[in-house]
């Protein structure tokens, strides 16, 4: 390293200005790109703004709550999408986050060192499986399953149940919110444990000991010490899955049934803003593609919320403790 | 202590360890399940996409329903839009990281950037299709590569910031230091020092983006869009392997599924080996 430098200066040493200028040059450029991170984002948000005009103007405000997609008719309203957009997100926050607990819990306090290694690795590589492989296993494996075996097992189960039993009626279909829900709720799992993961091994060891050396039992520990401890963390990972979950694609796409009318039980097709848009914005113009970009918008809105959210959390954790 | 209070507290450590059980078992099972499902999903990839492979996927372009064919326009297009991705992210991406560290650090600036960043990385990607196709697409009236990669490069950039950022700062400030001090200019520096010191994580980052960008299909599908034949022409539709997949999966046409399993199977692979060589390289934690 310092052999590189000495060369450095035996270059430049003698000549002053073109030291001058790389350091312009360089730092120019290293602070124009960093800006462009930030251009980037207010500039997705007015080209969504710009684009979901016409569809505003239309329909006005209340477009967000009209339950309409016809595009025979021209009329356009995004009630439907946005509620199979967070009820798919939150079925599968309802499913996920107990496994992913579990997970972070045998990872961090049980598992034995020489398993730790491969069990993340494991943990990341399903992470890194692309979604549309997610979306496909969804349709040619899951769904049928959902359809034969687990549909009719919750609707025999729930559907009688007054009240909660509405959510739990009609024929199983295989494909739908609840389907898309358990696609997403795989996806979003290792995000959730590896944060966790991370989050947990932020407690320090001496807590931890002390909390066992009192007698404490493994789920003592983690219950009493470490969930505490780590809680912001925790939360932060939760809301960062959820932003996932939320703007998920294809995973969803495939499973989620494409239909524009609000049903009750969640085991009727829906939609969800992200396979509407996947399934009809390229052939998409007029007052149907503004529309499109408007729930774009919505999504744009909902998912940047929840992140912010997230990561202002994690960011507490990080100050509070390194 | 008399014997019923005795008895009361073996029952209290006997209830305790009853619970500490249940909820570790939970979490083995937790644990079985996750790797059960890797399991599945690799195995159903194997089993379903292995038959298909052949020399053919390689040479000849997909087919209509009905006839024989492969994949080669839509590996031929994922190579290109992820390489042109891939390249246009790196540098903007490694100079925005080493913005961060080497020129803002503890800057207001600075971390507001790393913040915007750090939303940008769980950004979902389909509203970054949606954004290239207002400004790329929609002006210049059609589908094209180019607005593929375009949109590939956002979505690799913010990752690139975000490794090179966390790797430069593990770069000790002595190492800095002594170059400064034998009269190098900053940006020699930076790039002679601070660059090699960190090489290996910042390659990483980079690999892990191309892994990343290469399984993306949402903002493709009103990007790039699809092409049934091949061709190195960036400012025309291109067919990219997760489409071609995307658009095959879903066909009723037997030969169209095969070809998407097969598909599925060469990207999914070519992703784990790319996800566990960048790890390879990264520094150990710790």
């Amino acid at each position: 390293m310092t052999s590189a430098a000495v060369t450095a200066t035996g270059k430049t040493g003698t000549r002053v200005h073109p030291k001058r200028i790389g350091n312009i040059l360089f730092g120019g450029s290293a602070w124009t790109f960093g800006i462009l991170v930030l251009i980037l984002l207010a500039a997705v948000m007015i080209a969504l703004v710009i684009g979901a005009f016409p569809a505003f103007q239309q329909f006005g405000i209340s477009y967000i709550w009209t339950e309409a997609w016809n595009p025979g008719k021209d009329t356009y309203g995004a009630l439907a999408p946005l509620y199979g957009t967070l009820i798919s997100a939150f079925i599968a926050m309802i499913i996920g986050v107990p496994f992913s607990l579990g997970i972070a819990m045998f990872l961090t306090e049980l598992c034995p060192t020489y398993l730790k290694r491969p069990i993340s690795t494991a943990v990341e590589l399903l992470a890194a499986v692309p979604s549309i492989i997610y979306g496909m296993w969804g349709l040619f494996v899951l769904a049928p399953l959902m359809q034969k075996y687990i549909e009719p097992g919750v609707i025999s189960t729930f559907g009688a149940i007054p009240g909660v039993g509405l959510l739990f009626q009609g024929p199983p279909y295989g494909i739908g919110l609840l389907t898309a829900g358990v696609i997403l709720s795989a996806m979003v799992l290792p995000y959730m444990v590896s944060i966790m993961r991370d989050v947990f091994e932020t407690v320090p060891p001496q807590l931890r000991e002390s909390a066992y050396g009192l007698g404490a039992t493994t789920w003592e520990v983690v219950r009493s010490v470490v969930l505490p401890y780590s809680r912001v963390g925790v939360i932060g990972a939760f809301m960062l899955a959820l932003g996932r979950a939320l703007g998920e694609t294809m995973a969803v796409t495939f499973v989620v049934g494409n239909s524009y009318h609000i049903k009750a039980s969640i085991l009727a097709p829906g939609t969800t803003i992200s396979a509407s848009l996947a399934n009809e914005f390229a052939e998409a113009d007029g007052l149907q593609l503004s529309a499109l970009l408007a729930n774009g918008f919505l999504l744009f809105v909902l998912t940047f919320s929840v992140i912010g959210f997230a990561r202002v959390m994690l960011l507490r954790l990080q100050k509070k403790y390194g | 202590m008399d014997t019923s209070s005795v008895a009361g507290s073996q029952l209290i450590v006997h209830k305790r360890l009853r619970t500490n059980r249940i909820v570790t078992t939970l979490a083995f099972l937790a644990t079985g399940a996750g790797l059960f499902l890797l399991a599945w999903i690799l195995g159903y990839l194997l089993f379903k996409g292995f038959t298909t492979l052949s020399f053919h996927l390689l040479t000849m372009d997909t087919p209509p329903p009905g006839s024989a064919g492969g994949l080669a326009n839509a590996i031929l297009g994922s190579l290109l839009i992820t390489g042109i991705g891939i390249g246009i992210a790196t540098p903007i991406g490694i100079l925005a990281g080493t913005y961060l560290i080497e020129y803002g650090r503890g800057s207001k600036l600075a971390e507001v950037i790393r913040f915007v960043n750090d939303m940008l990385v769980s950004a979902p990607s389909i509203i970054v299709g949606l954004f290239v196709y207002q400004v790329v697409v929609a002006p210049m009236h059609h589908f094209s590569a180019w607005a593929g990669a375009i949109s590939l490069a956002i979505i690799a950039l913010p990752i690139i910031v975000r490794t090179t950022q966390d790797m430069l700062q593990l770069v000790p400030d002595a190492l800095r230091e002594a170059a400064y001090a034998l009269g190098a200019p900053k940006w020699r520096v930076i790039v002679v020092v601070s660059y090699r010191a960190a090489f290996q994580g910042m390659l990483t980052g980079v690999l892990l983006a191309v892994a990343r960008i290469s399984g993306e299909t949402a903002p493709l599908l009103f990007t790039a869009l699809s092409n049934p034949s091949s061709t190195t022409n960036m400012s025309q539709p291109m067919a990219t392997l997760p489409v071609v997949i995307y658009k095959f999966a879903g066909a009723p046409y037997k030969d169209w599924q095969d070809l998407a399993w097969a598909g599925a199977l060469l990207i999914t692979f070519s992703v784990l080996i790319l996800n566990v060589v960048a790890r390879s390289f990264a520094p150990r934690r710790n």
